[in-house]
């Protein structure tokens, strides 16, 4: 028999206290009654004695004091899961929105999860092939990895993510047993349609499960909606045996939500006003992409956040960066030049490159050309600066040819469509055809074999 | 006796009616008996942190203590093996429980069951004193434990058996000094916030090989001392940490992942079986205890994973081994110590991180150093203590960055710019130290000659050199440098490329033993010295010099294997030396 309990003392949004409760515990979930008979949902987040603290992830507006009826339920909030969520559509708090039937649960599974063992991960190693050439060439992504795109208002990044979600696979591997789960936290309305409308035209939609909080939806409830999402991925992955994508945009919203619901529990503010738990926050969601010993699915995610004022240091690009295994950041400078997608090649990073290339995954050559190709770059740029302001005269021949490879190097390398699918063999040849372009001494990256075995003749 | 709670918020719980418990006490919450520790007491009533998952507790649910701190079971069983902060086997605990971690999992640390090989060091009748080995076990191919009698414990052995015993066996009984007799097993047990027993510590005098050129022959760490590696995401913090965790030349590694990814555990897991040490040529997983408490396992037992780190790396100390601990990284331990000291709701010191912040920074780290061991017979062990730091943004004006800055002797300073452009390890040579360069100068001087040093400070010169060169290149441009200016630039940039990058992940070059690291950095330094004299005679050929062929086979040195460095360095210095000779002969005009 569950109490009910109209004992609320005090509302300030999220934040809602109750009276007199009894065998209440920490993080069970409750729901409101109002006089209405409208139902919300609400969690506890401390319980003192016989008063309980418990955060809304609706608005307060309407709930009376006197007359709401507060019941404690039991548990924590659950996510009713089934295969059936494929094709689905659902709001942040994981209830259909799409018209379609209610989703007869396979199970309820919290939506919080375990932290995995790490004695129990399997090292995430198999090659991704994006067709995007500064991911696959020099941030590869591999399977089971967490791999955030940083971007800022205004870049192109739903379309990356788009483009990556479309022609993502894994070379030699012929099962159509992929699923993508998208969470759209506090986004607007058009931006999330825009992925839908991608899926739709891919004819992924069948194969996807979509969690939509909204813009104008209530932001607390962006906490839940994440959550949402990686207990279905948990479940499609690890008991159905599905190569998962998780799609999380935009988490500088899931991380605001965090910081109102922190600063009306007067918490002491950690820097920018997040709170000090924020890292250890992102990381039991980030945590659970992966790959597990003894289970054929994988969890591959990739979270996308816009960067306040592009700058990397800012709280959540960075503690993200600290928890994921490296980044893709996208360059406002690149796209103002057309260059798409304008991912900024030198700050990016995949730490789990190493062991998803080379032999029998890519190809032999794959790491040192990479290295050549990065440190080339950086070359190429330095020359470029100091040509702006001393002008080329100033150069010596091979710093002109470092300025010449940078230009080549970004107009034929990084410049694709977003309709572009390069195969890795592509990838790796335009590579060589632009080192061609440096004297072969300074091709210290690389091993003489590979040079001699793939650096194409200079036309002369 | 059991108390109640009262209150749960997060991982702190506060519970009244444990007016028996002591502080520190280790209590059991809740009828899944998580496992929690008493932080503080007013009257009955404590707070305490809960190393497990508080979802689901309530007021009036049941809290037990145990009656003792927080402690760690020693003894044969601990290599190989993986734990997480409160010394729980994961691997066992994959076995019983599948691959996430359920709550109120109760596995003893040390397996009970194993029988493990006892050969005694003593007989009946010998005196011992706390620390006296008083047998062996051969615990992997590449360790032998030592079993040592507890901190405390001393008398004369009575009876004491050769065999095969599992942990809780006695194998020895020992009359104490006050007349009981005492039955000893290979396991003891030790508070983990409590440092064990030594006799005297002393200077720390010998170098720790790690086989990196930039810290061993740049920025040397003394085997005792403590460093720390600070550096932005994505600038190689973990991949130095684990060239150290490899190739370091101690006896024990202790790897604590405190807070970071499961994954780079895993990546530990699998790897490390799989090299071998280049010293003993067994598998460095032998050698190795992990201790994985990743970011999304509980915030808590983060916090106790570093002391559980560190007091299973003393209890190696103590056999008298060179042991190194790894801790990676300290800024995920301090953010527990945030959050705990804000749900207590302490008055915050600087950035919300806890008053006490750089006295706890200063206790870990005082824990190492060179030491002589208790137990009477003199051996002496080594503690390193090497933490990563990541500071918020690469800013490490930060109080975790600064309080460990104030304590550590090496400072590894990553530098995310070197990172971007590949430049790897990215140790920024400028902003890094060591302060244990004059401890350790005789020890140099001895086994290498004064050459060594020398030629060290020689190379950090022209690095200084070229930072300033650079400075006036950026507003004038190359044309602008005589050509002396222009060879330091030069030699600065082979230093960089072809000495102090080293890549990780290229069998041939993750590993450099001291004379190829020696060996090469001379042929650098032997190119600028004669291409310096050359300079002097006539400095039209200045173009000429820098692209002798003898510069290629430089760049490629590194890449030498171990076996013939010696040969191909000294054919390279004579090619070298004949194809200066050749331009300075043959003039400007070339």
């Amino acid at each position: 028999m569950i109490k009910e309990y109209r004992t609320i003392k005090e509302i300030v949004s999220p934040l809602m206290l109750v009276r007199d409760v009894e065998g209440v515990t920490y993080d069970e979930l409750a729901e409101i009654e109002l006089p209405n008979g409208e139902i919300r949902r609400c969690k506890v987040l401390e319980v003192n004695g016989d008063t309980a603290v418990v955060q809304l992830f609706e608005s307060a507006a309407g709930i009376n004091l006197a007359q709401s009826k507060v019941r404690f339920l039991g548990h924590p909030l659950e996510l009713g899961v089934s295969a059936d969520m494929l094709g689905r559509v659902f709001n942040g708090m994981g209830q259909p929105i799409d018209g379609g039937p209610e989703i007869l649960a396979d199970a309820y599974m919290n939506i919080n999860g375990l932290p995995m063992n790490p004695a129990a991960r399997d090292y995430p190693n198999e090659f991704i092939q994006t067709g995007i050439s500064t991911i696959d060439g020099l941030n590869t992504l591999v399977r089971g990895q967490k791999l955030p795109i940083f971007s800022g208002s205004g870049l192109p990044h739903a379309r990356l993510a788009a483009q990556i979600a479309r022609q993502a696979k894994v070379l030699g591997d012929q099962s159509a047993n992929f699923a993508v789960v998208f969470a759209a936290i506090g986004i607007t309305f058009e931006e999330s349609e825009y992925f839908v409308q991608e899926f739709k035209r891919t004819g992924a939609i069948d194969r996807t499960v979509l969690f939509t909080n909204l813009a104008d939806n209530p932001a607390v409830e962006r906490i839940a909606t994440p959550r949402m999402a990686l207990t279905a991925a948990e479940y499609l992955a690890f008991e159905k045996d599905m190569h998962v994508l998780v799609i999380l945009t935009d988490i500088t919203n899931y991380a605001e939500a965090l910081r109102e619901v922190s600063a009306a529990r007067k918490e002491v503010p950690g820097r920018r006003g997040y709170p000090g738990y924020l890292y250890t926050d992102l990381a039991t969601m980030y945590e659970r992409a992966g790959r597990r010993i003894s289970k054929r699915g994988s969890i591959t995610m990739i979270p996308i956040l816009t960067m306040p004022e592009d700058d990397k240091t800012h709280p959540i690009p960075d503690l993200t960066g600290y928890i994921t295994e490296g980044q893709i950041i996208l360059s406002r400078d690149l796209y103002r030049r057309g260059i798409n997608p304008p991912v900024d090649v030198l700050p990016s990073l995949s730490r789990l490159k190493d062991k998803g290339i080379g032999e029998g995954k890519t190809r032999e050559d794959h790491a040192d050309t990479m290295n050549q190709l990065f440190a080339a770059y950086s070359a190429g740029k330095d020359a470029k600066e100091l040509m702006t302001i001393l002008g080329e005269s100033a150069l010596t021949p091979t710093d002109l040819l470092y300025a010449k490879f940078a230009t080549e190097f970004e107009q034929r390398y990084v410049s694709q469509s977003f309709e572009e699918n390069r195969s890795i063999e592509e990838t790796l040849n335009l590579g060589w055809e632009l080192l061609s372009i440096l004297p072969k001494s300074e091709l210290k990256r690389i091993r003489p074999a590979y040079i001699d075995k793939y650096l194409p003749a200079k036309k002369s | 006796m059991s108390g109640k709670i009262v209150k749960v918020s997060g991982p702190l719980v506060v519970a009244e009616g444990l007016a028996d418990a002591n502080m520190a006490d280790v209590v059991r919450v809740g009828k899944e008996r998580l496992i929690g520790e008493i932080l503080t007491m007013t009257g009955d009533t404590a707070s305490i942190q809960v190393y497990e998952e508080t979802s689901g507790l309530g007021p009036g649910a049941e809290v037990v203590t145990t009656g003792s701190p927080l402690s760690v079971e020693l003894g044969p069983g601990l290599l190989e093996n993986i734990y997480d902060g409160i010394q729980r086997p994961l691997t066992e605990v994959r076995e019983r429980y599948g691959s996430t971690i359920a709550r109120g999992i109760d596995i003893p640390a040390l397996n009970r069951t194993k029988k493990w090989d006892f050969v005694p060091a003593v007989a009946a009748g010998d005196k011992v004193t706390g620390g006296a080995i008083i047998g062996t076990v051969d615990e992997t191919s590449a360790v032998q434990h030592k079993i040592m009698v507890p901190p405390g414990v001393s008398g004369v052995v009575q009876s004491i058996e050769a065999g095969s015993f599992t942990v809780e066996e006695p194998v020895c009984t020992v009359k104490t000094d006050d007349g009981s007799v005492k039955a000893l097993t290979m396991m003891q047990k030790w508070p983990v916030r409590v440092s064990r027993p030594y006799l005297r510590k002393s200077v720390p005098t010998t170098p720790l090989c790690s086989g990196q050129r930039v810290i061993d022959t740049f920025f040397p760490i003394a085997k005792g001392g403590t460093a720390a590696v600070p550096g932005p995401f994505g600038s190689g913090k973990t991949v130095v940490q684990h060239q150290l965790a490899k190739w370091s030349d101690v006896d024990i590694v202790v790897y604590i992942g405190c807070g970071e990814r499961g994954n780079e555990m895993t990546d530990v897991l699998m790897e490390f079986p799989e090299l071998s040490d280049p010293r003993t040529g067994e598998p460095l997983m032998k050698r190795t205890v992990l201790i994985a408490n990743t970011s999304d396992m509980p915030v808590a037992a983060r916090e106790a994973s570093i002391y559980t780190g560190i007091t299973i790396a003393e209890y190696f100390r103590d056999m008298g081994y060179d042991v190194a601990v790894i801790a990676d990284s300290t800024s995920r331990w301090a953010e527990a110590l945030r959050e705990m000291s804000g749900r207590l709701e302490e008055m915050p010191g600087e950035e919300g991180y806890p008053a006490y912040l750089a006295s706890r920074l200063a206790q870990f780290y005082e824990r190492a150093g060179v030491v002589e061991c208790i137990g009477g017979d003199g051996r002496t062990g080594s503690l390193t203590a090497i933490g990563a730091v990541s500071p918020p943004g690469g800013d490490t004006s930060e109080p975790v960055s600064q309080a460990t800055m104030r304590i550590v002797k090496v400072f590894w300073g990553l530098d995310a710019s070197l990172a971007y452009a590949r430049h790897f390890p990215a140790i920024n040579w400028l902003t890094s130290y060591s302060l244990y360069l004059d401890t350790l100068k005789p020890w140099y001087d001895e086994v290498f000659g004064r050459d060594f040093l020398q030629n060290r400070e020689r190379a950090m010169a022209l690095l200084q050199e070229e930072a300033e060169l650079q400075e006036i290149v950026k507003l004038v441009g190359q044309d602008a440098l005589s050509a002396p200016d222009r060879l330091t630039l030069e030699t600065a940039k082979m230093i960089r490329e072809d000495f102090l990058q080293q890549n990780a992940f290229v069998d041939l070059d993750c590993y450099s033993s001291y004379g190829k690291q020696s060996g090469l950095l001379s042929l650098i330094l032997t190119y600028n010295k004669l291409c310096r004299q050359a300079l002097e005679k006539d400095e039209t050929i200045v173009d000429a010099l820098f692209s002798i062929e003898a510069r290629e086979r430089i760049g490629r040195a590194k890449m030498v294997p171990a076996e013939e460095y010696q040969a191909v360095y000294a054919e390279i210095a004579e090619e070298m030396a004949q194809q200066i000779a050749e331009i300075i002969e043959g003039g400007g005009g070339k």
